[in-house]
């Protein structure tokens, strides 16, 4: 029988949802990794037993988790990520350069075809890819090497890779996101790049065309459509349609087109979802209301979908991780917020009840849909 | 033999419970111990001194002896009542974020 298995990870520590496919009752294990920063755990698509996780803590740094049997029992793995070579500068907030230096690993993106290959973006931005079950992690240098690596500059939260998509119909190419240094696009499975940032417009630095320095929050792709992007940037909603060569804005009707989640149906490649934030300064809802906004048109047009979501007095965050969706028939959709809710829709977002109400704060959710 | 008392996080990490003994050959420095403690046990390689540069994570400390060690010399040998395993090497993660 089919189920659902949601990987949360927040800042004290991770969390196992559980459910048939009705998705009406819950089961939650957890904490796992109690009182670490649970940056996000991911599933591999081929062996989805096979979860890696990323572990952090102020105190004892990064630390790597591996399970083999869906999360029951974990496995530390090398935690060891040395940038290649000499590893340079970035530009610092006030402009002057600054060593690259290991901070976390912000995502990790399993291959859709070997359980043991996982990539891994990190901050300072740079990505790293394991192919030995995370035995050891070695740097794809041509990101950080490719020439803007000295132009990147942190965004607020640091200057993560948070973002990997691996093109389904060709594994070689490869789209990244960095906050704030924009997407980034590989068509040779990770040793040359290109920036993909053309029809981004950010009024926020000097050049708002720039070639690099976008604050890209978020991108999403279904897997039908690999060269059909959905991006939520710092402000605005955009697409594209070749693969990143060109953008346009989408934001539409959006009452804010701030937001840091972006995700699709998982059975309508033009069935989108944001989740509207007031401002880069005021991270919660506009009016204390918790709205998730859906475009059934690829954008422009959206719609409101409050049903079971607070509707006053609701002061929360959805952090970009932190929106998934399921495989099931009736697409499920999932978030989670900075208040430790965990938001499930199981008629693709027409309603939605709260399968948690008090975790911690939510960093991560990942829809496991098992067979 | 060396004793040596890790916080509660890293004895999870390494699976350990209370007092962790090691036995040390040749000089019992900061960074002979922190080592041996890294070769049992592998998982906390990078949680105590950073991968690289073998500097101390920001936020633990090193005491022994009532003294605080965080800021010695790294080679500079440790008390003989550390090295006779009369006193633990304490790794303490220290109180941080308010």
């Amino acid at each position: 029988m089919t189920s659902v298995r949601l990987l949360v990870g927040t800042k004290k520590g991770a969390f196992i949802l559980t459910s048939d496919g009705k998705r009406a009752r819950w089961k939650v294990d957890g904490p796992h990794f109690a009182g670490y920063e649970m940056y996000h755990l991911k599933g591999s698509p081929v062996d989805p037993n096979r979860i890696y996780a990323s572990q952090c803590s102020g105190w004892f740094g990064q630390l790597m988790q591996r399970s083999d049997d869906g999360g029951k029992t974990w496995t530390a793995v090398d935690n060891k990520f040395t940038y290649d070579g000499v590893p340079g500068t970035h530009q610092w907030y006030d402009g002057t350069p600054h060593p690259w230096e290991f901070k976390r690993v912000w995502h990790l993106e399993p291959s859709l075809t070997d359980p043991d290959t996982v990539y891994a973006g990190i901050e300072d931005a740079a990505m790293f890819r394991t192919t030995d079950g995370g035995t050891s992690w070695h740097e794809l240098s041509g990101l950080r090497g490719h020439g803007s690596g000295s132009k990147w500059a942190p965004g607020a939260g640091g200057m993560g890779l948070h973002t990997i998509l691996i093109d389904p119909t060709n594994h070689q190419r490869i789209f990244i996101a960095i906050s704030a240094a924009g997407a980034f696009r590989t068509d040779d499975g990770g040793t040359t790049w290109k920036p993909i940032n053309k029809g981004l417009n950010s009024l926020y630095i000097p050049d708002p065309t720039a070639e690099v320095g976008h604050c890209v929050h978020r991108i999403a792709m279904h897997p039908s459509r690999p060269n059909t992007l959905f991006m939520q940037k710092h402000w605005d909603v955009l697409r594209t349609d070749d693969g990143g060569e060109n953008w346009h804005e989408i934001s539409g009707n959006l009452p804010t087109d701030f937001g840091f989640p972006i995700d699709v149906h998982a059975h309508e490649p033009e069935t989108v979802y944001v989740v509207p934030i007031k401002s880069d300064a005021e991270h919660f809802p506009l009016d204390g209301k918790l709205q998730v906004y859906r475009s059934r048109t690829g954008g422009n047009e959206w719609e409101a979908l409050t049903k079971g979501l607070p509707q006053k007095d609701c002061y929360v965050n959805v952090l970009r991780e932190a929106m998934d969706v399921d495989t099931m028939d009736e697409c499920g959709v999932y978030f989670g917020t900075t208040g430790g809710q965990v938001y499930a829709s199981a008629d693709s977002g027409d309603s939605w009840k709260a399968i948690v109400h008090d975790l911690p704060a939510v960093l991560s959710v990942e829809v496991q849909t098992l067979a | 033999m060396i004793r040596i008392e890790l916080p509660s996080p890293l004895r999870l990490l390494a699976g350990v419970s209370g007092e962790v003994q090691l036995d040390l050959a040749g000089p019992v420095t900061q960074r002979s111990v922190v080592d041996a403690i890294e070769l049992r046990y592998p998982m906390l390689r990078g949680a105590i001194r950073d991968h690289v540069t073998k500097q101390r994570r920001p936020f633990l400390r090193f005491y022994a002896c009532g003294e605080d060690l965080s800021h010695e010399s790294i080679d500079a040998p440790l008390p003989d009542a550390v090295a006779k395993g009369t006193e633990p090497y304490l790794v303490i993660g220290s109180i941080a974020g308010g």
